[in-house]
């Protein structure tokens, strides 16, 4: 086969690119347009950040979000974790088929109807709606993702290490603490990683699930741009552009030093 | 059969002092007692009891699937037995879960902590007993002086050889001074070469601790170089319990005969026994076997004579006629260095196989192929099997 570039590779390389990042650049571009106008160039200009950091509703969103973002991706690390112990662990107890596939299907179930079903719930409840319904709301969808991220991890993982461990006098929690965890943390931090970039994606089971006062970034932007769209959404897209960018690069580097002390 | 059963005979060239099992005063270490295991229900370990004393180096032998690894599962509390009782110092271990048990595991897989320093896996057991952090680092110096791994204690185990491994895994397995050390194939990912090398050194280092081990192993010749006793097991049973040698030199069954080194069997018809000697028929020789045996076989009863290779001559010219003599042709030989071993083609069409060690390097009348030849061997050379 021929090997390096041919012209039919930099085709398809330019116009994959082109439908996955265009739309990016254009709106990096346009969060630096002096014009109120979103289509139209109107020079250079960072006024927009400037109006940002003096936008309180938006500012309130991007603090919720992230306290959401955090408190639900921690619950569902957690709670995956001990899913997928359990799913990798318990061997064939009654209802592992059934369990197993019941954690999955929230990951393809259309998310209008999980907002849907937790809003009835909450209800049903007497809840009322607000930062901590989205927050278990989200806990609850994430957890199904990070606990096929964790069993993969850990149904490659000895069990005979844990079995040393005991051997050696660790009582078995503390040797699941001391032994697996710190063996499956890739699979954890991964794990935690997406539940918390899916929270902070999310919009449609926010909207349905949070209350007065709890309004998420997703919402907030999404209301905006029904009025039209102000480049000071631009800005604070550009700004979120740039901080999961940073964050994948540092996960990238810290791995490859991690890989090179190995 | 034990050694007090036929004291005329001294088997074996090792003649050892080290025999707490033929002292009736002794206290076993482990103590199995009618042990059964089933999973599934297959029957793992059926009905074992076996004594273990202290200082001993015992090995469980067994071709794979024969439960000796369960056995030796069952001690470390891995797995709970279904029935039948294990007693460790006269402790019973039922109920203790295994980080409650004074024995230590040596794995398979050596189960190395990955994320760990190999001092820091040495030291884990230590930590785990509470031991204080200036003994710790005392104790993990002179664990790795004793495996001879000075200089590697910040390794981590995957930038370590095979064989460093397996000296890592022996270290932290004996670190916190197990009251007795399970050894699980523990030799068995290592080639030849440092699989003997690694056989004496672990004879040294148990005689160095006085430290009672129990090994696992389906390799014969492992068992037999470093055990003070065997027990042979097949589908979950002990067949055989002994010395190497005794093993060896007197099976119990051809079982273990065949199990144990190589061995020609013949099948044939007590027609005489007097306790001192039986004289066995067979198609195989003309002449009849004449063999020193105590037992009083029954005449015209069933019974199996089994030879070792090594214990059968071969002549190029005729021995005078008589008994444990077969005529037959050179069929295969097979040179090894040390030893060679001739298969023979009787004139029943049977193989049997024939080992002479080189002691010299010129023989006047070397064997050839096709060569006929006479096989002849001593009286006290075979052992009369009924079972």
């Amino acid at each position: 086969m021929k090997r390096g570039l041919t012209t039919f590779n930099i085709a398809s390389l330019v116009i994959g690119f082109g439908f996955l990042y265009l739309p990016i650049v254009l709106l990096v571009i346009y969060s630096f347009n002096a014009s109120r106008l979103v289509t139209v160039w109107g020079g250079f200009s960072t006024k927009w950040y400037a109006s940002l950091f003096r936008n309180e509703q938006l500012l309130d969103a991007i603090w919720v979000t992230f306290r959401i973002g955090l408190i639900s991706a921690t619950i569902a690390t957690v709670l995956g974790t001990f899913a997928a112990v359990a799913l990798v662990r318990a061997g064939r107890f009654k209802g592992r088929t059934l369990f197993s596939g019941m954690i999955f299907a929230p990951l393809v179930m259309p998310e209008v109807i999980l907002g849907l079903s937790l809003l009835l719930l909450f209800v049903s409840l007497g809840l009322p709606r607000g930062f901590w319904t989205v927050t278990v709301s989200h806990a609850t969808v994430t957890m199904c993702y990070a606990a096929v991220v964790i069993q993969a991890r850990l149904s490659a993982f000895d069990r005979q290490l844990e079995e040393a461990a005991q051997d050696l006098g660790c009582p078995p929690i503390k040797a699941f603490f001391a032994i697996t965890l710190p063996n499956i943390a890739p699979a954890v931090a991964a794990a935690w990683m997406l539940a918390f970039t899916l929270s902070l994606d999310d919009l449609v089971i926010a909207s349905f699930t949070s209350g007065p006062g709890s309004t998420t970034l997703p919402m907030r932007i999404y209301s905006q741009v029904r009025l039209g769209v102000s480049p000071e959404i631009n800005a604070v897209s550009t700004l979120l552009i740039g901080l999961v960018a940073t964050g994948v690069i540092a996960v990238y580097l810290f791995q490859m030093r991690k890989r090179r002390e190995a | 059969m034990t050694e007090r059963s036929r004291p005329r005979l001294n088997i074996g060239a090792v003649r050892s002092t080290f025999a707490p099992w033929a002292d009736p005063a002794a206290k076993p270490l482990v103590r199995f007692e009618n042990v059964v295991k089933r999973f599934d229900g297959e029957t793992a370990v059926n009905g074992v009891s076996l004594d273990i004393y202290p200082g001993e180096f015992f090995a469980l032998l067994g071709p794979s699937g024969c439960g000796k690894t369960t056995l030796m599962r069952l001690l470390a509390g891995f797995e709970t037995p279904d029935s039948g009782r294990i007693t460790l110092a006269g402790e019973d271990l039922a109920g203790k879960p295994p980080h409650q048990r004074p024995v230590n595991m040596m794995f398979q897989s050596y189960a190395l902590f990955p994320h760990l320093s190999v001092e820091r896996n040495i030291a884990f057991g230590l930590k785990q007993q509470g031991m204080p952090k200036d003994q710790i680092a005392d104790r993990v110096t002179e664990m790795l002086a004793l495996v001879r791994l000075d200089g590697l204690a910040r390794r981590k185990p995957h930038q370590l050889s095979g064989g460093q491994r397996q000296r890592v895994a022996l270290a932290r397995a004996i670190a916190p001074r197990p009251k007795m050390l399970l050894l699980d194939e523990p030799l068995a990912a290592l080639d030849k070469k440092l699989r003997e090398e690694t056989q004496f050194e672990l004879m040294a280092l148990q005689q160095q601790l006085g430290m009672t081990f129990l090994i696992v192993t389906h390799d014969q010749e492992e068992a037999m170089v470093t055990a003070d006793r065997i027990a042979v097991m097949r589908s979950g049973e002990i067949v055989q319990i002994g010395r190497p040698a005794d093993v060896y030199e007197a099976p119990n069954s051809r079982y273990v005969a065949d199990f144990i080194g190589d061995v020609n069997i013949f099948e044939g018809k007590a027609e005489f026994a007097d306790g001192t000697t039986v004289r066995m028929s067979s198609p195989e020789a003309p002449g009849g076997f004449d063999i020193v045996e105590d037992d009083l076989l029954d005449v015209g009863s069933t019974a199996w004579l089994a030879v070792r290779p090594e214990k059968i001559e071969v002549h190029l010219d005729e021995p005078p006629p008589g008994p444990n003599r077969m005529a037959g042709k050179i069929e295969d030989i097979g040179y090894l260095g040390d030893w060679t071993t001739y298969l023979v083609e009787l004139e029943s069409g049977r193989t049997i196989r024939a080992a002479r060690a080189n002691a010299k390097r010129f023989v006047d009348r070397p064997v050839d192929w096709d060569d006929k030849v006479w096989l002849t061997f001593a009286r006290d050379a075979g052992v009369v099997l009924t079972q």
